[in-house]
């Protein structure tokens, strides 16, 4: 069914939800913005509807809230490794397509890669029902049409919604939902979805191993060794990067106990592939955005078969520092792709005419 | 609900220096390995490694480790009696039914000795395994050398050549692995043959070239990467090369593959 409410019933629902659910939503967070007097917009709890920030593009992803930046995953003393015991109630998560979509991403690998269902992830994302923002189109770095990932099917959320000045209208697909939503008036309206962005990309044909092979060498990615400052902001900013690692720490007062954290790891910071007492593998800027860019537009499709690992949410090229756009590193991949395939063309006549 | 990443304690029964600097800990566990597969082993307070083993028996497994690294510096302070804690095994080992009955050729460089360990005294224990087994095994100087009593006690059921990369030794050669694969009789293998390459990542690089100069046939080698791991499950994204993981399409990989492979 579908409803409109005003902001004050929007209030109400929420309120009536919070008795069940934690409901997180994009919040705006005044000057914690990355210059002075600008504001960050990140996931948290809300409780109003007037908490929720619509009008513009969360700078970080909803995955914050199924795959923290950082958690307790192990409480140890002496002889044991207790498993942290994690979030109990259930959560509605307000989230765009995009941010939707990362998270059939985001389980492909942590709950499906090798047959190994990640304890810390399920044990959220089950308890997970997404409420859909209707998007109304984001901003200059957005690309989810080019990535396919501009719609989703009912199946993917509780209830959808479109916010607007004075309240929101809402259709809600779990029956769970619908009586919180009930006092508002009845309405027709269903959830819309981007048709088009400011930005597309082409996506790379890489099907050709030897132009693959060519392509991890060539001089453009010699160009980010100095532009890109392998600070890992892109990685945080990213709505599918799963990866972590593992670190210990220990109580101060008793320096035999503590816990194991997971902790957001990044494939742009150096050391990510170092092992103890060995030199890294990829030592250079340029070689970790060759990494991270092949994964997300080739490596991770070749493993699991559906689809890229970008869902063109353009948060990356958002916060980068230096600048760095995920849709021009495409576009100039795509170019050194075309250089690769002439060349290999080419040589490919030679040999015909040498036979 | 299952957890994967859910260490089990298991108490240290012996503690051997192998070398300079590397120890062998034997840690009792029911763990059954197969040859070539890892274990990932943490202390609390330091973290977490994955370890090859090195050696298995009943309700015992053991793991060479190198004084490198949080995790390893602290376990040389460990006793018997004292815990560490395991969980795995994980990924893919040596193909041990694909070796069975054939020419076996290990060439290894330091300490990646330790990963197959166990596989060639299971072939110096069962002489019907392999039609032979030739060993050329390289370490960077004495002090390097791992598995003395074991490297002596091959010598009469193996084929074996054992080097150091620049220093003179009784009885020993003096170079780099790769320069010995022209010895290796492939030959006199009629084709009936299986190629085991483990050490570090610049020693299988060139080993690999020199395999296939000599006419090795590609299909006929495989390799065993390490590669840090937070998690070994496929999940943290650390051992991660291409669209392969190290933990789960790994350690071991045919040549075919592990050749292509751009960290």
């Amino acid at each position: 069914m579908s409803y409109a409410l005003s902001i004050g019933q929007a209030d109400q629902a929420l309120r009536a939800l919070a008795e069940r659910y934690d409901i997180y939503a994009p919040k705006r967070f005044p000057k914690q913005g990355r210059f002075s007097d600008t504001d960050v917009i990140r996931y948290d709890k809300v409780e109003r509807a007037s908490d929720i920030v619509w009008d513009v593009k969360s700078d970080y992803p909803a995955k914050e809230v199924i795959t923290p930046i950082q958690q307790a995953i192990f409480y140890f003393a002496e002889e044991e490794y207790r498993a942290s015991r994690g979030r109990q109630r259930p959560i509605l998560l307000f989230a765009r397509p995009c941010d939707i979509h990362a998270q059939k991403i985001q389980a492909r690998i942590m709950a499906g890669n090798g047959g190994f269902t990640d304890h810390y992830y399920a044990r959220v994302r089950e308890r997970v029902k997404f409420i859909l923002m209707e998007c109304a189109g984001g901003d200059d770095t957005c690309f989810c049409v080019s990535m396919g990932t501009n719609a989703v099917e009912p199946a993917d959320y509780a209830a959808a919604v479109r916010f607007r000045p004075d309240g929101l209208l809402i259709k809600t697909e779990d029956p769970e939902l619908e009586a919180a939503f009930s006092l508002g008036a009845p309405s027709d309206f269903a959830p819309e979805f981007v048709t088009e962005n400011q930005r597309t990309v082409t996506l790379p044909d890489l099907e050709d191993k030897a132009v693959r092979q060519a392509l991890k060498a060539h001089p453009m990615w010699r160009q980010f060794d100095k532009r890109c400052i392998s600070c890992g902001a892109c990685t945080v900013a990213c709505s599918t990067c799963t990866c972590f690692t593992t670190r210990d720490l220990t109580y101060g007062d008793n320096p035999e106990a503590g816990e194991r954290r997971r902790v957001t790891a990044s494939c742009q910071i150096a050391g990510f592939d170092q092992m103890a007492g060995q030199k890294e593998f990829r030592s250079a800027a340029g070689d970790r955005m060759r990494y991270k860019v092949l994964h997300k537009f080739h490596d991770y499709k070749a493993r699991f078969g559906e689809g890229h690992m970008c869902v063109g949410c353009g948060r990356c090229t958002h916060r980068c520092p230096e600048m760095i756009s995920i849709t021009a590193t495409v576009e100039k991949m795509n170019a050194a792709i075309a250089e690769i395939k002439a060349g290999l063309a080419q040589s490919e006549q030679e040999v015909d005419r040498h036979v | 609900m299952c957890n994967p990443v859910q260490p089990q304690p298991c108490p240290i029964l012996s503690v051997r220096q192998e070398s300079a600097h590397e120890w062998t800990f034997r840690v009792a566990t029911d763990a059954r390995p197969q040859h070539g597969q890892f274990m990932q082993l943490s202390i609390p307070k330091v973290g977490e490694a994955p370890i090859s083993v090195s050696a298995q028996g009943e309700g015992w497994l053991e793991f060479t480790i190198r004084s490198v690294g949080r995790v390893t510096n602290v376990i040389f302070q460990k006793q018997p009696g004292d815990l560490l804690f395991l969980r795995g095994p994980y990924g893919k080992g040596w193909p041990v039914e694909a070796l069975r009955g054939k020419h076996l050729v290990v060439l290894t460089g330091g300490t990646g000795l330790a990963p197959v360990r166990s596989l060639l005294n299971m072939a110096a224990a069962d002489p019907g395994f392999a039609r032979s087994v030739h060993l050329v095994s390289g370490f960077k100087n004495e002090a390097g050398i791992v598995f003395h009593q074991e490297l002596e006690a091959w010598r009469s059921s193996f084929t074996t050549l054992y080097a150091l990369d620049n220093d003179p030794r009784e009885g020993w050669r003096t170079g780099l692995v790769p320069s010995f694969v022209p010895e290796i009789p492939f030959d006199s293998f009629g084709g009936d043959y299986a190629v085991l390459v483990v050490g570090p990542p610049p020693m299988m690089k060139f080993t690999g070239l020199a395999l296939m100069a000599n006419g090795v046939e590609a299909e006929k080698v495989w390799m065993s990467f390490e590669r840090k791991m937070s998690c070994a499950v496929g999940k943290c994204g650390h051992c991660r090369i291409d669209e392969v993981y190290v933990c789960l399409d790994g350690p071991v990989f045919p040549y075919t593959v592990a050749r292509d492979l751009v960290d």
